[in-house]
């Protein structure tokens, strides 16, 4: 959360009190989503520290289970940084998983040709979306949501039934352990921290990144500023697009088979995952960082659900919406008072 | 625009107007049946009830219409809603799981409690939306999210994560019955759309949902209660969404939290943009939404019926999305038809906006859906 590269905000200016300027302080959010997220894991350790909740490997899981959720979710935030929306996630994870096993189990492909193959399959889906949000001026709601139908549908043209993986070379690396010493995670979740970091380095470190909080801050100025602001957009789009994609390979090495209904809704995870992370809807404001902790804090809320045992999986919903309610009001408080 | 409610005959030309393109295509969508199942038109009488692809696809259609006309009116407002496929599954199933505690599933009294309680369920979840939206002024996409990530979760906890299947001869009426040889949801939708309409167009309402949608700050000005306005019509579009819950639990006589109006907003919108409605808010037809409805449920028959395997309808669907959004972005018409077309268009469009007082957005958009045909 060491992220600089935000332009000093009105705070200084005036020299307000310490309080307001906490309140006014951008990184709050992120703040409350990590102490939210220790605060549910302290729980979990009161409660079910008997039950083995107290193991490191749980936390982990925690990664494992999620990481590609997480990558999704950091091309979401990506894209709801610039200001705009991508429903497209989830349906492009599943074709990918389809498209993958397809290709792998009835096409006879080795893996490590397909993964290039699916990711710049997502990519190039992702660009389209991108060059037709910016070129005909079509709000980037019906754009990906368009995109949503057309991946489900192609998942369908290629299988109405789940194609499972059997090939060595995927198991092997699906089953791969990377010990750390405590305990151990797998490749997904390793791809997922490294896809987080460059996205850190991307938005914070480069000029890309800046363009994007531009564009997502206030669109006219950035534009009279002079920043190519086709470019960035459709390459937001197109790293929401990979990200989806890459996302989709995690989730084929999770689960280790194709199916047309995987993901099914998954952009919603992703979206709350953003949101939870106190990235502002409007864009402009966030970071990436706290999407890593909305991604921990759903994951945690389905591994209590676990642990639990009597409640049922829809709880996980209704949890869900309750903490993303919480957190636009929260949000939409920030963003009044510090108009004002 | 504002002349337009108070005369009838201006108002039908109106009407012919906006829905002429729509109709077309769904005209055009019904004729590809015929050389693929000749009698598609042929409606037949059995057991004292009308029979025929066209019904049919009025009745499955019902639901999706119900849906639609609401949210078009969420829509002008310059609004969204998201929730409508959670509040058609929390509106079955809580009206689902009533019936089934009764002892008599067929009583009447306990059906039309339990419909009561539905619909209460539905408007609550409208009230909400519309609380968030207007009192709190977040964005619609994001207030609508909430219901639609949580709802289905209500909806689950209310049936117990089961599919609940139910027994019950009144309730059976709504979504599956017959009634003067029709379906009875046919009767549903008229009343709901004649209502609406009538309301909207007869009344102030309409204009005050458009001013509203139009500019919220400016009609807040000039005295209108933008936001009543805004949350009565999230309360409206729960409601239509509420009896769409009840139709769909009915015809199935059961209800699934899960699956129940999945992806109905996603329909309904399409509906909307379809009907020649801005999705930017400000004006809306919602005899173009009741069209842009039948010409999806056709477009879904149509896939059925001429043999294309059903696993391309979305495919289909998403090619229609993204056909009509382009011809409805003027960008779009500059850079593919060339500007000097798309300056005609305008002046067409304005010539026709002098000689009727319609709403010039109306013709724009729907005149260039010729290129879908």
């Amino acid at each position: 959360m060491s992220a600089t590269t935000q332009s000093p905000t009105a705070s200084e200016s005036r020299i307000p009190s310490k309080a307001a300027r906490l309140l006014g302080d951008r990184r709050l959010p992120v703040g409350v989503t990590a102490l939210l997220f220790l605060v549910m894991y302290g729980v979990g350790l009161g409660r079910y520290q008997f039950y083995g909740f107290a193991e490191p490997q749980v936390f982990l899981n925690l990664f494992i289970d999620n990481g590609y959720l997480l990558v999704a979710a950091v091309g979401v935030t990506f894209v709801i940084l610039s200001g705009g929306i991508d429903l497209s996630v989830g349906s492009m994870i599943g074709f990918t998983t389809m498209f993958t096993a397809w290709l792998v189990e009835r096409q006879g492909l080795p893996i490590v040709i397909v993964i290039p193959m699916a990711l710049a399959v997502g990519a190039f889906g992702g660009f389209l979306m991108g060059y037709v949000i910016h070129n005909f001026e079509i709000q980037p709601f019906i754009v990906t949501l368009a995109g949503l139908f057309l991946f489900r549908g192609l998942c369908l043209v290629i299988s109405k039934e789940s194609i499972s993986i059997g090939d060595a070379s995927v198991s092997s690396m699906a089953q791969a352990q990377v010990s750390l010493g405590v305990g151990f995670v797998s490749i997904g979740a390793i791809v997922s921290l490294v896809v987080l970091a460059v996205a850190f380095y991307v938005l914070h470190y480069t000029r890309f990144g800046r363009r994007v909080y531009a564009i997502g801050g206030n669109e006219q100025s950035a534009m009279l500023m002079g920043l190519p602001q086709g470019g960035t957009k459709i390459a937001v789009y197109t790293v929401s697009g990979f990200c989806s994609a890459l996302a989709g390979l995690l989730f084929t090495l999770y689960i280790q088979s194709g199916d047309p209904l995987h993901a099914t809704g998954m952009e919603l995870d992703a979206i709350a995952a953003v949101v939870i992370g106190g990235t502002l809807l409007t864009g402009g404001s966030g970071y990436v960082v706290g999407t890593l902790f909305g991604v921990l804090v759903l994951g945690l809320i389905k591994s209590i659900i676990q642990f639990e045992g009597t409640l049922s999986s829809w709880w996980t919903k209704i949890a869900t919406g309750v903490l993303l309610c919480a957190f636009i009001l929260v949000q939409r408080f920030m963003t009044t008072r510090k108009k004002t | 625009m504002t002349t337009s409610s108070t005369t009838s005959s201006r108002w039908r030309a109106l009407t012919r107007h906006h829905l002429f393109w729509p109709v077309a295509v769904l005209v055009l969508l019904l004729l590809v049946n015929v050389p693929f199942t000749p009698d598609f038109f042929s409606i037949k009488m059995a057991d004292g009830h009308l029979y025929g692809s066209l019904v049919s696809i009025v009745l499955f259609g019902s639901p999706l219409i119900l849906v639609a006309v609401g949210m078009t009116v969420v829509i002008a407002t310059g609004g969204i809603d998201l929730s409508v496929g959670a509040v058609v599954a929390i509106t079955g199933a809580l009206a689902c799981s009533y019936i089934s505690d009764q002892k008599d599933q067929g009583a009447l009294s306990g059906v039309l409690l339990a419909m009561g309680l539905g619909l209460l369920a539905a408007v609550v979840c409208g009230l909400w939306n519309g609380f968030l939206v207007a009192r709190m002024g977040i964005q619609p996409i994001i207030a609508t999210l909430i219901i639609m990530v949580a709802g289905r979760g209500v909806a689950q906890l209310i049936t117990d994560g089961q599919i609940i299947t139910i027994n019950s001869e009144p309730y059976k009426l709504i979504g599956g019955g017959y009634w003067l040889t029709l379906p009875f949801s046919i009767f549903v939708v008229a009343a709901v759309v004649a209502v609406t309409g009538a309301l909207t167009r007869r009344t102030a309402l309409g204009l005050l949902v458009e001013a509203v949608g139009g500019n919220a700050e400016a009609s807040r000005l000039v005295g209108i209660r933008s936001r009543r306005i805004k949350i009565l019509v999230y309360m409206f579009c729960a409601l239509c969404a509420g009896i769409a819950g009840l139709m769909i639990s009915s015809n199935t006589s059961a209800a699934d939290g899960n699956n129940a109006g999945l992806w109905i907003e996603l329909d309904a919108i399409l509906a909307v943009v379809i009907g020649g409605t801005s999705l930017l808010g400000g004006r809306f037809s919602i005899g173009g939404t009741v069209v842009g409805a039948l010409v999806i449920q056709t477009l879904t028959t149509t896939i059925y019926t001429i043999g294309v395997p059903t696993q391309t309808n979305l495919v289909f669907k998403a090619a229609v999305v993204i056909v009509v959004c382009l011809l409805q972005s003027p960008k779009f018409r500059d850079k593919v038809f060339g500007a000097k077309f798309a300056a005609r268009f305008r002046a067409q469009a304005g010539a026709k906006t002098a000689a009727t007082p319609a709403d010039t957005a109306a013709p724009t958009e729907a005149a260039p859906k010729m290129e879908v045909s």
